[in-house]
């Protein structure tokens, strides 16, 4: 049943302005009627009719004018104009389209074929009506989806910015919404000093391909500050989304370990394209190739989480990118490719304007930047070491432990799993006085500690590592070593001594090795300063006492406060 | 078909669709009808081409929609000759346009009276 329209009816010839008007409201609407265009803009205005039968040829303003005034004035909304003429040459019919009449009626009038065009036009006047109240909810549906863009960038920004981006040895590219195409890149510093990096880009787009993000960040920076290791983040980072993440989508990732002090970074690259360690002063580049599935794929046991280790030397640069940068696409539907990348870094002549030359070159490429390029660049400083701030704590450590001692024995398969670090730094940090300084403590033992598992229980020697490829099977015996071990331990004694004015806190480390001449390493080690490390050395610096029992099996240190201090 | 006065089959249908107000219809015709001639002489006395086409076109229009088919015809051709600027034509059609407006006329009167019988 076609709806009741109100019908204006434009017609400047009475009888003909009478027999339309009858036609039309035999057939249901009401009718409206005009002797001229004045007359009939006038009553649009006035009563807004639904659909126009318009006259061409009018007194005082003809039908031309009369329709662009009231198209103008229907605005967004579908008035049908149809015009009545008997005119038969195509330019006057074609001033009726351009006025804006959408269908012509012929004199003499017939009632059928203008019933079937009035329900015609009111069917196209209904499907406008639709198409402008679903462009309206779609529009309100997108402004609803960016106000929940806009909360959820919020809420990751706080977990995802807490990390150290903004340090000096870190420059990075990336859109503030880079989130929602899948990207993520954290960085955090850890309690020994040192970095974690991570680059990270997951599957598909929007708040599906965020809301990964969320734990992949948490696990990261939580763990980051107990003190875990990368390997335990990573096996970490993949359980949390290969449980939580629908098949199909996970996450291509980077994960940088840099030890500032030591000199040495651990990559682990799992689906990104190949990162590059460029070495200072040369034009030598190590890619930092995908060796592993990415993160959320495989179940934890068939993970691997095998890194890989590199000496880093002073000037040494560390880029990492999202296939974004590979897969920009130019107007001509090329791609970026590794190619075009290459000869950025091969044309570089000032490495401290690689990181610029590269987002020029994209740029140049593209014509404009888009926002789904993730690009990060880790620098060896001449400055020095990256300070971190200090570590917080959410007790007030009043009820502090003063006068303990304890010993803790790590065995052969437990070692082979298990970073007892995070562990025993925890009980320690329950000392208020020892909180000022749990950077160095978190430093040294992990010195400490890998001495004693690589040295001694694995049985590495450390002069492997004085040159690159020595360096490289020196991890690689390390891995299998470890994977092997079936014997062999690492003991932990720890001592709290209260004293007058504060406390000493005495630890001494054994293991089941071989025994070393401690003295010895050191005098080594503060001699050269090579890709061997300066491991004992800096133990030595950073504790207040440190000494070796005679039989070698182990080494002692100390590290006092005072209550003035705290 | 051009032969026909006044087509009965087109009454027929206007009767049908106006109902009572068919009376009213055809007197409206008639009235509106002598306004158009009047104008038709005036613009062919001005000599003017633009308004002789505008008045013959609307009259042909209303003559189609009450059945004066000839009427229709003798305005179409006279909205050509304004078209094409041939005002010498003019005055020899008008006078036939009127000839067959009063034999129109009197057939609308007789179908009035026979509608009010």
């Amino acid at each position: 049943m076609p709806a009741r329209l109100t019908v204006l009816i434009a017609e400047d010839n009475a009888a003909d302005r009478m027999l339309l008007s009858t036609i039309v409201s035999r057939q249901g609407h009401r009718t409206l009627t005009a002797s001229n265009g004045l007359e009939a803009v006038a009553l649009f205005e006035q009563e807004r009719p639904q659909l126009v039968l318009m006259d061409a040829l009018m007194p005082l303003m003809d039908g031309f004018e009369a329709a662009r005034r009231i198209k103008q004035m229907a605005g967004e909304e579908l008035v049908p104009i149809i015009f009545l003429t008997s005119l038969t040459e195509g330019e006057a019919l074609v001033r009726c389209l351009e006025a804006g009449g959408d269908d012509f009626l012929a004199k003499p009038y017939n009632r059928v074929i203008l019933e079937a065009k009035i329900n015609a036009m009111d069917r196209l006047r209904r499907l406008q009506d639709t198409v402008l109240q679903q462009r309206d909810l779609i529009a309100k549906h997108n402004e609803h989806l960016l106000s929940e863009q806009r909360v959820a960038k919020a809420v990751f920004d706080k977990v995802a910015h807490s990390g150290c981006l903004d340090s000096p040895s870190i420059r990075y590219l990336q859109s503030p919404y880079a989130v929602f195409n899948g990207d993520l890149l954290l960085a955090a510093f850890k309690p020994s000093g040192g970095m974690h990096v991570l680059l990270g880009d997951f599957t598909g787009h929007g708040l599906p391909a965020a809301i990964g993000a969320m734990p992949v960040a948490e696990v990261f920076y939580g763990m980051t500050a107990k003190g875990h290791s990368l390997t335990e983040i990573l096996r970490e980072i993949n359980a949390k989304l290969k449980r939580i993440l629908p098949v199909g989508v996970f996450c291509c990732a980077t994960l940088l370990n840099i030890s500032f002090q030591r000199r040495l970074v651990e990559v682990w690259n799992g689906g990104l394209p190949d990162g590059y360690l460029q070495r200072a002063g040369t034009s030598t580049r190590t890619p930092l190739v995908s060796r592993h599935l990415p993160l959320g794929v495989l179940t934890p046991a068939a993970f691997n989480d095998q890194c890989e280790f590199y000496p880093l030397e002073l000037g040494d640069r560390i880029f990492l990118l999202s296939d974004g940068v590979l897969e920009a696409c130019n107007s001509q539907g090329e791609l970026f490719g590794e190619a075009r990348l290459l000869e950025v870094f091969a044309n570089n002549h000032e490495p401290a304007q690689l990181f610029v030359e590269i987002q020029q070159a994209l740029t140049r490429f593209r014509g404009e930047l888009h926002d789904d390029v993730s690009l990060v660049e880790i620098s060896l400083l001449d400055e020095g070491i990256p300070s971190r701030p200090p570590l917080v704590f959410a007790d007030s450590g009043q009820n502090s432990p003063l006068d303990w001692s304890a010993t803790f024995e790590f065995r052969g398969e437990t070692l082979r799993r298990f970073n007892p670090l995070p562990f025993l730094l925890q009980l320690l940090l329950e000392v208020q006085g020892l909180r000022p300084q749990a950077g160095v403590l978190f430093t040294v033992f992990a010195e400490l500690y890998s001495n004693a598992l690589e040295h001694g229980v694995l049985g590495l020697d450390s002069a492997l590592k004085c040159d690159a490829k020595g360096f490289a099977e020196y991890y690689r015996q390390r891995s299998e070593r470890l994977a092997n071990l079936e014997e062999g331990y690492v003991r932990f004694h720890l001592q709290i001594v209260p004293e007058p004015n504060g406390g000493r806190l005495i630890l001494r480390i054994e293991d089941s090795g071989q025994g070393f001449d401690g003295p010895a390493i050191l005098r080594q080690q503060l001699g050269i300063d090579s890709l061997c490390g300066r491991g004992l050395a800096l133990v030595r610096q950073l504790s207040e006492r440190c000494t070796w029992p005679a039989d070698g099996k182990g080494v002692s240190v100390e590290f006092s406060w005072s209550r003035g201090h705290n | 078909m051009a032969d026909i006065h006044l087509d009965s089959a087109v009454l027929a249908v206007l009767q049908d669709i106006m109902g009572d107000e068919y009376a009213v219809l055809l007197e409206t015709f008639l009235a509106d009808s002598e306004e158009r001639l009047r104008l038709l002489r005036q613009a062919e006395m001005t000599a003017d081409a633009q308004s002789l086409r505008l008045a013959a076109h609307s009259f042909k229009g209303s003559c189609s929609n009450m059945g004066a088919l000839l009427l229709a015809g003798l305005c179409k051709e006279l909205e050509d000759i304004g078209q094409r600027q041939a005002l010498p034509e003019a005055p020899v059609l008008l006078e036939q346009i009127e000839r067959e407006f009063a034999i129109v006329r009197i057939l609308f009167k007789s179908e009035l009276q026979r509608y009010r019988a």
